[in-house]
């Protein structure tokens, strides 16, 4: 096949707003036949945005306004919309990132999969399709409708859908997002066999650095509309050139490797606030005026290229010194459940959703709860909160029964337990400027006068790492991560001794989740809180917590410390969970040393 | 915006501008526009202007009473049924379900007959007849609201739940209700003509512009003026209102907010008001 040459070959694709700002600027990928590209990068980097150009499509608002694609001998002008359409289907397919909504309900599997068959399909033909992404072919399941397939099963029609004229490129838009791991473990898999064995070349988009180098042989980075960095996946993420791909490989926990993250300072650019100049250099710990002068040209050494001025200067990957610290092993209990069952009561209908779960939680330390969607870890938390009266089992904080609901509990009680909530474009009042919203808790538990809530506000904004001036702002001008630390500093108001943390990093992007969970770790430690953190992410536990409990349908199947869950799962479902999270130790090799493989750091 | 300026000034101020009075007969009955009386005369030959000029007074303000009570009432219910949860919810909407159902028209028979007509009546019946509306837009922007982190962040500090209401939740539903105010309005001002019109609510010798459409409709042939000024002045009050209304909510910047809070109805049905049930 490689005598075809490249399958693709992109040159200088440039999509604009129609008002005529860049989304994404001169933009170079080449891809062999058979070689999987990954295009990294977070919230509006404009990797989207390039996978749809390269089937010649531009979504509502937006233009092609230069770029060709060559695909094989032929050469097309993508913002040719008539010489664009040809591409689409028989040369280049796209996989899109929903896959219950790109579904059209109302057809059945058979008639999904013959629709996008140029010149019509046979029976055999049908089969065909579904044995290759392995699914049943038979007669029962070609008649199901969309929503009768579960959402893995649904990403693999899309790929049959992608397949059916065979064409040689597909663009795969996070095509795994919103599965859950061993879902996407599978689907992974199943992309993998697919490259090998059909001689398809893929563009894997995602801002999932952990997937991508699982599935990538190169990778291009992205940030603020242009690649910064190119190169083959093993080499670029143990030897990042550009200052974005090293903050981006530090900020990504490793449930493998216990290893401090280390976020990016500031937050992503949007398309509206880029600066003029490198689109980095902002957030970039290396800069030099010269680097506001113009976007650097891509550097290029035939297998990698870099788009920095400094890319010589940019520091090895290193020291990523273990979170192993003050491990509060003989400290006193905090938090302690006890067979706690909890239900959800709709109409005479009863689900329960947690039971016989028991737990403590001592002074400074963090236990994680970890599971896949409704495995009830949400609601323990919330019943924890007193957000959830239970329906059976004991809670105690520090001695004190926590009575079900609220408002059973003492003021102090209500004080030393707080909660983070998972989405932080919803949990703070849109209407309230940032500094009351902080200052309320102090003020309503710790009995403070207005004005020193409002100083121990802006202390604790300062704490968060906000920059001055914050408070006095609204909600709906700041990011998420900006909210997130506000919703932190809320619950600090309150000086608790307990922090349930529901969530909270799952909607940030990877860089700004390190920063919190960097955050956290120091709050941790001057503070000597304690902490409950959900999640299902389970390197997002190994850097951050002590013990860990796992989840399955609403009971707890494995519990321990994090070492040893880790390293000797007994439960088959926490062997599954860790087959299945992605990991980058296995590519990344670290300069520094610092690092420890986990067997080593056992206490 | 100055169309609305304009009916207000005519309707507010109008009394002020004519020396005539609205109830004396002046001439011989359905006599056409002439000197001094630009309009002609009405059925009974009053000055048809000077009746224009005072019966939009009563119309205004009948409605603008009726829709502060309703939104009081609205608010009330809606923000009470969709915070509670519990028994409370299901009762109270269920019966603002119940007062959905019935025709508005026949609803004020009922009301005119059994207790009799006057201003209050219809004030309260007009709030009674249009407050399930409200009651469904403040429960289901309640509802969504009420599961916010922000909202269970004041829950979980103590906050009683009258703060709560007021603090957390009534700041954060206000656009899409205040958006539908200016609907409201117009309902109001549709239903209370439509009423009037039909003789439920004021009683003649009163000048008011529903009234004045009913009354001259035996002497449209003679003098077309005096059911068609009143008409057009309805027309243009209610429309005037209208686009203020939507101006008024652009402003806000709150449309998607507005989409949002019907789009994601937390009962069973959401609000269905159409100009063509009231007319």
């Amino acid at each position: 096949m490689n005598d075809h040459g490249p399958a693709l070959k992109v040159t200088d694709l440039t999509v604009v707003l129609e008002s005529g700002r860049p989304v994404v600027e001169h933009v170079d990928l080449e891809l062999a036949p058979r070689e999987t590209l990954g295009l990294v990068g977070e919230s509006g980097s404009g990797k989207t945005t390039t996978g749809y150009a390269l089937l010649g499509f531009a979504r509502p608002g937006m233009r092609i306004a230069s770029g060709e694609v060559q695909i094989g001998s032929e050469s097309i002008a993508l913002h040719d919309e008539k010489a664009a359409r040809r591409l689409r289907g028989r040369v280049v397919s796209h996989v899109p990132q929903d896959p219950a909504t790109s579904l059209n309900p109302a057809l059945r599997v058979t008639a999904a999969l013959a629709d996008m068959r140029a010149g019509g399909a046979t029976s055999s033909w049908v089969t065909d399709s579904l044995t290759r992404v392995q699914l049943p072919a038979t007669r029962e399941f070609g008649r199901r409708f969309p929503h009768e397939l579960s959402g893995g099963q649904q990403q693999r029609v899309l790929i049959a859908c992608a397949l059916a004229n065979e064409p040689p490129l597909l663009v795969l838009d996070e095509p795994t997002t919103g599965l859950d791991v061993v879902t996407q473990a599978r689907i992974l898999d199943e992309i993998a066999r697919l490259r090998d064995q059909r001689e398809v070349a893929m563009v894997y988009v995602s801002h999932d650095l952990a997937v991508v180098a699982q599935v990538a042989d190169r990778i291009a980075v992205m940030y603020g509309g242009i690649v910064v960095e190119q190169g083959p996946t093993s080499e670029l993420l143990s030897r990042p050139r550009h200052p974005y791909t090293r903050g981006l490989v530090s900020s990504i926990p490793d449930h493998r490797v216990r290893k401090v993250v280390r976020g990016i300072p500031g937050v992503a650019v949007g398309i509206a606030d880029r600066p003029d100049g490198c689109p980095f250099a902002p957030r970039c710990p290396q800069v030099v005026p010269a680097c506001s002068a113009g976007v650097p040209e891509l550097a290029s050494d035939g297998v990698r290229s870099v788009r920095c001025i400094r890319a010589d200067q940019t520091p090895p990957l290193s020291s990523l010194e273990n979170t192993s610290g003050s491990r509060p092993a003989d400290a006193a209990t905090l938090l302690s459940v006890e067979g706690l069952r909890v239900a959800h009561h709709g109409r005479g209908t009863t689900v329960v959703a947690a039971e016989d779960i028991s737990f403590e939680v001592r002074v400074g330390e963090c236990v994680a709860l970890v599971g896949e969607s409704g495995s009830g870890k949400t609601t323990i938390a919330r019943a924890i909160a007193g957000l959830h009266p239970p329906d059976g089992g004991r809670m105690s904080l520090g001695g004190e029964e926590l009575a079900g609901a609220v408002r059973g509990r003492s003021r102090e009680l209500r004080r030393r337990c707080q909660m983070v909530f998972q989405n932080p474009y919803e949990s703070l009042n849109p209407r309230r400027r940032v500094i009351d919203e902080v200052a309320r808790p102090a003020r309503l538990l710790r009995g403070m006068s207005g004005r020193d809530a409002r100083a121990e506000a802006e202390r604790l904004l300062e704490r968060v790492r906000l920059p001055a001036g914050i408070g006095r702002r609204f909600p709906t001008e700041l990011s998420g991560g900006e909210r997130q630390r506000i919703a932190i500093a809320r619950a600090l108001a309150a000086a608790p001794s307990l922090l349930i943390c529901d969530e909270i990093t799952s909607a940030l992007d990877v860089s700004v989740q390190a920063a919190v969970i960097e955050l956290l770790t120091e709050l941790r430690r001057d503070l000597s809180l304690s902490l409950v953190f959900i999640t299902h992410s389970l390197p997002v536990v190994a850097s951050l917590a002590d013990r860990v409990l796992i989840l399955h349908d609403g009971q707890i199947c494995e519990e321990g410390s994090v070492e040893q869950v880790f390293q000797t799962p007994r439960h088959e479902r926490t062997q599954q969970l860790l087959q299945a999270a992605p990991a980058m130790s296995d590519l990344v090799e670290t300069t520094g040393g610092g690092a420890q493989q986990l067997p080593a750091s056992s206490r | 915006m100055t169309l609305l300026i304009a009916v207000l000034v005519i309707a507010l101020f109008g009394p002020f501008l004519t020396p005539n009075d609205p109830a004396a007969i002046v001439g011989a009955p359905g006599t056409g526009p002439g000197a001094g009386h630009a309009l002609g005369l009405d059925y009974l030959g009053r000055d048809v202007l000077t009746r224009v000029l005072w019966g939009g007074r009563s119309v205004i303000w009948l409605s603008l009473a009726a829709t502060a009570l309703c939104f009081a009432i609205g608010l009330a219910i809606g923000l009470t049924a969709g915070y509670a949860g519990g028994i409370i919810d299901p009762v109270l909407m269920r019966t603002v379900d119940v007062v959905l159902c019935f025709p508005p028209l026949l609803f004020f028979l009922l009301v005119a007959t059994s207790v009799g007509t006057s201003q209050l009546t219809l004030i309260v019946g007009v709030a009674i007849v249009l407050s399930p509306g409200m009651a469904r837009i403040v429960y289901s922007a309640t509802k969504e609201t009420a599961t916010r982190g922000y909202v269970e962040a004041a829950v979980m500090r103590g906050e009683s739940t009258p703060s709560i209401l007021r603090r957390e939740i009534l700041p954060n539903i206000l656009p899409p209700v205040i958006a539908n105010l200016g609907l409201l309005v117009t309902f109001s001002i549709l239903l209370i003509a439509a009423v009037n019109f039909l003789g439920i609510g004021i009683q003649p010798p009163a000048a008011n512009w529903a009234l004045m459409i009913s009354e001259n409709r035996p002497i449209v042939s003679i003098n077309v003026w005096a059911t068609l000024a009143p008409a057009a002045m309805l027309a243009a009050l209610t429309i005037g209102v209208n686009l203020v209304g939507d101006a008024f909510s652009h402003t806000l910047g709150r449309t998607e907010t507005i989409a949002e809070a019907v789009a994601t109805p937390a009962g069973p049905a959401t609000p269905s008001f159409s100009p063509t049930e009231v007319t």
